[in-house]
């Protein structure tokens, strides 16, 4: 070993070491940011180290590469808004991916033959994990741009077809373990592998993302891990493996707070044939005028906001929060309540209510806030569904049945904020806009939470 | 990659593993968002992979083109991952010094 072969692995070192504190620091929203900077400098160290260890400082692919990226990566930090932040993720997953993907190939284009066995089977593994989450993340943030269809695309057949393409990935693998100089079976096993990428995500619909994002980035992290075991680099295995637990921490939670299996989300269709178990309700939704709910608002002593998808489609973090601070100037105890799975990705509505400058104290976890509602005055619902949906606790036979809920339903009142009359994403009915204590407001929740507010003033 | 580096590298990954597993389930889900997209960040650490297959004078140009890809994909995810994963810090800190007086 060389002096700057050592000075990389040394700053190989630091990196792993920062990477860790980093992620400790996240533990509290006070030494997050310092934390990431440790992260960043961590990055750096790594990437200077290893220019100046393998004497590759000169390369004009390298300053290319680095420069574009650089200036891509930079618009979107600085230019992607909040609300779109869960496709900004899923996009950033697909490039992470891509490189883990592509750094396999050309592993495998220039010592591909000599390998020995395990490399092979990492390398396998580094180039199947990379390529179908480069495709399924691609398809995940298309769906949550809209560019392509929420609901689950389905058609007849389709779990065999998505096994059928499994099974050939999988054997494919092993003919590859067998065969490692063979171009041919490489390349169909990449290939099949971008194919399964789009068939696991296509089905599944875009209320489930926040599983489907936390899964794909544990997939992205553990191609960069398999990436660290082919080329026999610690740093990234254990930047790799980090990020792999940490989206299967995320995707269990997730699971959790749906009362569903991972299966059940990757292999479910949820929402896609749901005619047979919609309860139905007796009763009629009852509307409200825009100064009546005002006037309910001013005069409650403790307000709950159950923000939903609705409130990041609508864009109307800000005009809640202006809301709650008139409310707040009149004496009003106001608390925002979060389901875990509330939006499309985990601490989605955190991040937005951050952004329209909601303290974070005033944020609520589910098992804090239930025991809340029953001293509630006024909960107000904002283009939330299936998350404060009475039947997951109440009816057994409801398909969303043993789902954690927001305990609405136990308010003294509450408002329901919602585009119009339709059901929501899941199609099922929810009996909570029956109830004799459930009024509906209507209306683009931005417009709708504006003019409220409005409306408080002149109370 | 002989037997003995093999080995090691497996105990890297089980610690890490281990390691993650107890960072992360203590990050609340205030700051999951942020923690994804940090975490994603991280594992642009691939980077340093893709450097070398981009740059190693003795690879042919077919891999050096797939290097400057990779190298353009893994950049764009750390400095896109780490710029946005500190603009939403900042939000979260701003309350300290903002916070109003009813919020406790």
């Amino acid at each position: 070993m060389t002096l700057s072969t050592y000075f990389m692995e040394a700053t190989y070192l630091i990196a792993s070491i920062l990477f860790v504190f980093a992620l400790k620091g996240m533990s509290h929203p006070e030494t997050a940011r310092r934390g990431m900077f440790l992260a960043e400098g961590g990055m750096l160290a790594a990437i200077i180290g290893t220019l100046i260890g393998v004497h590759i400082l000169t390369s004009a692919w390298i300053l290319a590469g680095l420069t574009i990226g650089s200036i891509i990566g930079a618009w979107m930090a600085i230019f992607v808004p909040m609300t779109a932040m869960p496709q900004r993720t899923a996009l950033s997953h697909a490039f992470g991916a891509l490189a883990a993907a592509l750094v396999g190939v050309g592993e495998f284009a220039v010592r591909g033959g000599e390998m020995p066995a395990i490399t092979r089977g990492a390398l396998g593994f580094e180039v199947m994990l990379g390529a179908l989450t480069t495709t399924g993340s691609l398809i995940a943030a298309g769906k949550l741009q809209g560019i392509i269809r929420g609901k689950p695309i389905q058609f007849k057949g389709q779990s065999i077809v998505n096994l059928l393409t499994f099974l050939a990935m999988a054997t494919f693998f092993v003919i590859y373990l067998a065969h490692p100089e063979d171009a041919a079976v490489f390349y169909t096993l990449l290939a099949l592998s971008f194919v399964f990428g789009v068939m696991l995500v296509i089905p599944i619909g875009s209320a489930d993302m926040p599983v489907v994002m936390s899964l794909l980035n544990s997939y992205a992290g553990l191609a960069a891990a398999a990436t660290g075991f082919v080329l026999g680099n610690n740093v990234l295995i254990i930047a790799g493996t980090l990020d792999g637990f940490s989206g299967f921490i995320l995707s269990v939670l997730m699971c959790k707070a749906m009362n569903r299996s991972i299966t059940n989300v990757l292999f479910g269709g949820f929402g896609a044939s749901i005619a047979e178990a919609t309860s139905t309700v007796d009763g009629v939704m009852r509307e409200i005028s825009m100064d009546d709910a005002a006037m309910q608002l001013a005069f409650a002593s403790r307000v709950i906001f159950v923000p939903g998808y609705g409130l990041a489609t609508a864009q109307a973090q800000h005009a809640v929060r202006e809301l709650a601070e008139l409310l707040e100037d009149r004496g009003v105890s106001v608390k925002y309540a979060i389901h875990p799975v509330a939006g499309r990705m985990p601490g989605h509505m955190n991040v937005l209510l951050a952004e329209a400058n909601v303290p974070y104290s005033s944020l609520y976890e589910m098992e804090q806030i239930n025991p809340e509602f029953p001293t509630t005055d006024v909960a107000v619902v904002i283009g939330a569904n299936d998350v404060v949906n009475p039947d997951a606790r109440d009816n057994p036979k409801s398909l969303i049945a043993g789902m954690p809920i927001l305990e609405v339903d136990r308010a003294k009142s509450v408002i329901v904020l919602k585009r119009g009359q339709g059901r929501g994403f899941s199609g099922l009915e929810n009996p909570l806009f029956f109830k004799s204590c459930t009024s509906m407001l209507y209306g683009d929740a931005k417009s709708t939470l504006t003019h409220l507010a409005q409306a408080v003033q002149h109370v | 990659m002989n037997p003995a580096v093999l080995i090691a590298s497996v105990y890297v990954f089980a610690l890490a593993a281990f390691l993650g597993y107890q960072v992360i389930s203590r990050v609340p889900p205030l700051l999951h968002t942020p923690l994804m997209s940090a975490t994603n960040a991280i594992s642009g650490i691939s980077l340093i992979g893709s450097l070398v297959l981009a740059g190693d004078p003795h690879y042919p140009r077919f891999a050096h083109i797939l290097g400057f890809i990779a190298v353009t994909a893994a950049t764009i995810n750390v400095v896109g991952g780490f710029g946005i994963t500190d603009r939403m810090l900042k939000m979260f800190n701003k309350r300290k010094t903002e916070a109003r007086p009813e919020a406790k």
